[in-house]
């Protein structure tokens, strides 16, 4: 096994596109290195990205916010500005794992991640955030919902880093909220989970909806009928129903372990009315 | 030496304080040596090779290439633990379960282990050993092993304790009975009879701390074993058994104990470190992964329970019966029984009966877990006793009350009680203020009771006085919950010097006689028995030293508060004389000064909690939430209070994870999906309240301070008691344990035909 620690994202994108075997990026290795002392993966190489510059930054630009890919995520939760604009994934990144992990774990990771329950992700995709790509051809920027294909696989193509997650300048009267649903109070994965973003004309009726569910399908769910029965409405009571029977209706999920088909799908219904309550009020609705 | 075990209800100045315990700055500060943390030159890393199967018959088994990879030094299948029991069907199962012999019972038994330089190497050689199975049909669930078409896990196995010869082998190994009275009569008079199945669902301890142990095989045929276990003493005896040794000749050491709670009460690891170091020559390390210890040490039953109670309208219970199957893994085991000998250990009963069947599945073996087989029981007890009192329309802590054994009580299970705490608990919790206490909406409370045994059994104890006059004590009982800081407590007491001048240890295998091991609650309760008789015998020779420096008879010589006291007239212008001045001419008066103590610690008080706590439910998630919990036992005598009241704490968390969310899942190939604590939950901090504790006192007669263990009771109410709190929070029964959000959801669904 090879560590390395380069200092540009180039060199970093070079010596992953020329590996022989298995190559694993590191950041805050919350998910690699707990899968490596499991057993469960033996990377030949590692590419540890926290040394290249810009990546533990993150940027306020006249578009928004861009996240470097080696930020924790409790670095999220220090940035006044990123809270004010976005605190529905701020939220999100702040229930992965425990404090300990978020001192540790990046946003980036966790949708490289793939896992169909990331906690980050679906507040991402409601936020419409975007990934900025380095690659062996250069840079391209994809939807954050474009990158994970299946559990444990991303469109990312051999040699290929995400450097950095964008978000959108904040538009007035907006609002996001995320919601997950774990047995527990915390340190747990989640069973089922809602991501709301919300903007209001001036007389709080919706202009913009997106929905987002978590462990309901293979992959994040963007769930445009639930964004559908929201916009043009005030977030009154059947607006609020149709919602959860529109989430209810959109899960794909499994049994498992986690919970069942029928408990996954009642539970994004419940928290995607509860998020959107949240995400409303947050965007000064009444 | 007649040592008299009787409370004389003596004033205590030492016992019942709560000094900074003895071993609390190496722990805080990592110095602490636990399982894993002994180290010796030359030692190998040990890893063990597990079935992926459920159960599977071994055709073969190839380690010729892991054998020829650099840096493996030894690899062991069945044929290196050659079968040494002589008849002996419960050592022979523990061989069996230390590594398969013919037969994979379970995913995750052990089927072969290697010895390499490094964990690297063990791991890769591990790869390279071939298993031929043969995949046989598989069965974890409880009421599906006792169908008659079931696949068989031991065609030698007849139920045992049927009235009639059973001609066909089984998966019930065992039915027993217990009860008095007639049961058929009792319902006859009952107004209000509630009828009620229950399920739970298998759990296990929890500790923190993995099974590890060093293990060096000299030579010349002795050996030492360091390793972290609630009985070194019983680790020898079975260690040296399966490998043909005298016990003598195996040195065991424990180790800290990072948690055991009865699952490290057998071994696993131990024999296949020791035949490993054996083969390589060399010692072996063998510490087991999370997952190995899920898949593979020993986790309490699964169960299955029927409840049939009848009562008359004020309140008496007529009638009571049970049917309880208890899972026990592949082997054979007892605890069913000990479910029906609990079950209704808390009243009064005219007629009560309870049947216990014991049940092989494709598990691993069931092993102790505090309290083993009481919590299910009680469960479905409470559950039903509280479903019970609601139909008469009786408070739930008045009709418990009415139906409390008492002393003179037959229970249950056999014997005639003594003084106990059943009713005083009970009285405790309906004055106690969290009865009265508000509930907010969607918020439950209930309470429940529960019953231990304890146990005492063989101790011994030496405590040797230095020449400064300081005291160290050496105890064979592993110290699982402070018993070091509790049973110095005591020597001091006794002694009548101050605590800060005894340092208690845990003394290795051949340092002192035979100790049984740490479990049953029976600590403190028996050290403290054994170490206040070793106090005795040392304050006796104390006195005969006094008598000699003051050349006067030893009959006049009377032991008070730390010093010898010279009595009679004829002796009143003699001073007193302290343990330390004793102790300092010791060498002119015959030498060192020791108490020693070796006994069998009878009489055990029993134990009794009630239980309170407060849930909240969210009627659209299932999710739950402890409000409020408020423990009462009786200690007997609380040696350390505050150990007293973590135990209380400690056996309400551990039931806290059991009724909401712990419980092993397994897939429909028979292999264990969740081997790991992400998804096995036991409760995180943030998951509880301040657990409150009241510790009640009615001493045990048969200990010279009326102390009872205290470490086991506070596991058995929780499951009813928060069973009975969600029940009321969501307006429906809940009869499945553990109460995850998706069974509370389902069941408020169906209560309301959704």
């Amino acid at each position: 096994m090879r560590y390395i620690r380069p200092l540009s994202i180039e060199d970093a994108v070079g010596q992953l596109a020329g590996s022989a075997g298995t190559a694993a990026i590191l950041a805050g290795g919350s998910d690699l290195l707990v899968r490596m002392k499991g057993g469960f993966v033996e990377p030949d190489l590692i590419v540890d990205i926290k040394s290249i510059a810009g990546l533990s930054e993150i940027r306020e630009t006249a578009e928004g916010f861009s996240i470097g890919a080696a930020v924790p995520c409790a670095v999220l939760g220090e940035s006044a500005a990123l809270k004010k604009a976005w605190p529905g994934v701020v939220e999100a990144a702040k229930l992965i794992g425990s404090k300990q992990v978020q001192g540790r774990c990046t946003i980036t990771g966790n949708l490289c991640n793939a896992s169909p329950a990331a906690d980050s992700v679906p507040a991402l995709v409601a936020a419409g955030a975007r990934a900025s790509i380095v690659g062996p051809g250069g840079r391209r920027t994809i939807a954050v919902a474009s990158v994970p294909t299946g559990p444990g696989k991303t469109s990312l193509a051999k040699g290929e880093i995400i450097e950095a997650i964008l978000l959108d300048k904040r538009a007035p009267r907006s609002g996001d909220a995320y919601l997950r649903f774990i047995p527990r109070t915390e340190m747990d994965i989640a069973v089922v989970s809602a991501g709301v973003n919300l903007t209001l004309d001036e007389h709080g009726v919706i202009k913009a909806a997106r929905v987002a569910l978590g462990a309901a399908a293979p992959t994040v769910l963007l769930v445009e009928e639930a964004a559908e029965a929201l916009i043009g409405r005030k977030l009154d009571e059947a607006a609020l129903e149709r919602l959860a029977k529109v989430c209810f209706g959109a899960c794909r999920p499994i049994d498992d372990k986690r919970g069942t088909i029928e408990f996954r799908r009642k539970v994004a219904g419940v928290l995607a009315r509860r998020a959107a309550t949240s995400a409303y009020a947050r965007a000064g609705g009444k | 030496m007649n040592f008299d075990p009787r409370y004389s209800g003596r004033n205590f100045t030492s016992v019942g304080t709560r000094p900074i315990r003895p071993d609390g700055v190496d722990k805080v500060t990592g110095r602490a040596r636990y399982g894993a943390d002994f180290n010796m030159a030359g030692q190998l890393v040990g890893r063990v090779l597990r079935s992926p199967h459920a159960h599977a018959t071994i055709r073969k088994i190839d380690t010729s290439k892991a054998e020829k990879l650099p840096g493996v030094k030894a690899v062991i299948t069945a044929a290196d633990l050659p079968d040494l029991t002589d008849g002996d069907a419960a050592m022979y199962d523990i061989l069996d379960n230390c590594m398969a012999r013919t037969k994979a019972l379970y995913d995750g038994h052990a089927v072969a282990a290697v010895a390499a330089v490094d964990a690297r190497t063990a791991r890769q050689a591990l790869k390279l050993i071939v298993v031929d199975y043969e995949v046989l049909p598989h069965v974890t669930d409880v009421d599906e092993a006792m169908k008659h078409h079931a696949p068989l896990i031991n065609d030698a196995i007849f139920t045992e304790g049927l009235e009639e010869k059973p001609v066909k082998p089984s998966n019930v190994t065992k039915r027993s009975q217990f009860g008095h009275g007639d049961v058929h009569q009792g319902f006859g008079h009952a107004d209000f009879v509630v009828e009620r199945s229950f399920k739970t669902e298998q759990t296990h301890q929890g500790y923190i701390e993995p099974h590890a142990c060093v293990a060096s095989v000299s030579s010349d045929g002795t050996a030492d074993l360091w390793v972290c276990t609630q009985g070194h003493f019983v680790y020898r005896q079975h260690c040296a058994q399966l490998l043909g040794m005298e016990a003598s000749k195996l040195r065991v050491t424990s180790s800290e104990i990072g948690g055991g709670f009865g699952g490290k009460t057998h071994v696993w690891a131990e024999p296949v470190a020791l035949a490993l170091s054996r083969k390589a020559g060399r010692p072996v390390k063998l510490v087991m992964t999370r997952d190995e210890v899920f898949r593979a040490s020993g986790p309490t039953s699964a169960t299955s329970i029927d409840i049939r109670i009848g009562a008359r309208k004020d309140g008496t219970i007529t009638a009571a019966e049970a049917t309880l199957r208890y899972s026990c893994g592949p082997y054979a085991g007892s605890w069913a029984e000990i479910g029906a000998m609990t079950a209704f250990a808390c009243y009064k009963l005219d007629n009560v009966k309870t049947v216990g069947y014991e049940v092989l599945v494709n598990r691993p073996k069931t092993a102790a877990y505090r309290a083993p087989s009481a919590p299910m029981a009680a469960f479905a007890v409470e559950s039903a006793v509280d479903e019970l009192a609601k139909e008469i329309g009786m408070d739930p802590v008045e009709f418990r009350i009415r139906n409390a054994a008492q002393e003179g009580t037959r229970s249950s299970y056999g014997p005639v009680y003594g003084p106990i705490g059943i009713g005083p608990t009970l009285e405790a919790a309906r004055s106690h203020p969290h009865m009265k206490a508000p509930l907010g909406p969607n918020q439950g409370r209930g309470m429940a009771c529960g019953f231990w045994f304890n146990f005492g059994g063989q101790t011994c104890t030496d405590l040797n006085i230095g020449m400064d006059g300081s005291v160290s004590l050496a105890v064979g009982t592993v110290d699982v919950g402070g018993s070091r800081a509790s049973l110095s407590l005591v020597a001091a007491e006794e002694l009548g010097i101050a605590y800060e001048h005894v340092k208690a240890i845990v003394a290795d295998t051949s340092s002192l006689g035979y100790n049984d091991m740490t479990d049953g609650s029976r600590g403190t309760f028996s050290s403290s028995m054994a170490t206040i008789s070793a106090a005795r015998n040392a304050i006796k020779i104390l006195r005969e030293r006094a008598a000699q420096m003051w050349d006067i008879s030893v009959d006049d010589v009377v032991w008070e508060k730390g010093h010898a006291v010279a009595r009679g007239e004829k002796h009143g212008n003699l001073g007193k004389l302290s343990l330390k001045e004793i102790a300092a001419a010791s060498g002119k008066t015959g030498g060192p000064i020791a108490g020693h103590s070796e006994l069998v610690a009878d009489g055990a008080g029993v134990s009794f909690a009630t239980h309170i706590c407060d849930i909240e439910v969210d009627p659209e998630t299932g999710a739950t939430r402890v409000i409020r919990y408020t423990v009462v036992q009786d200690a007997g005598k609380a040696v350390h209070p505050t150990y007293v009241e973590g135990q209380y704490q400690g056996g309400a968390a551990q039931g806290i994870g059991w009724a909401l969310n712990e419980e092993y899942i397994y897939g429909k190939d028979g292999r264990l999906q969740n081997p790991g604590f992400l998804d096995y939950r036991i409760p995180v901090c943030s998951d509880l309240p301040m657990i409150d504790t009241q510790i009640l006192e009615i001493p045990n007669p048969n200990h010279p301070y009326g102390v009872r263990g205290v470490g086991e009771t506070s596991i058995v109410p929780p499951l009813a008691a928060i069973a009975n709190a969600v029940s009321n929070a969501a307006g429906v029964r809940m009869t499945h344990i553990p109460m995850s959000p998706p069974r509370i959801l389902a069941a408020i669904e169906a209560e309301r035909g959704g």
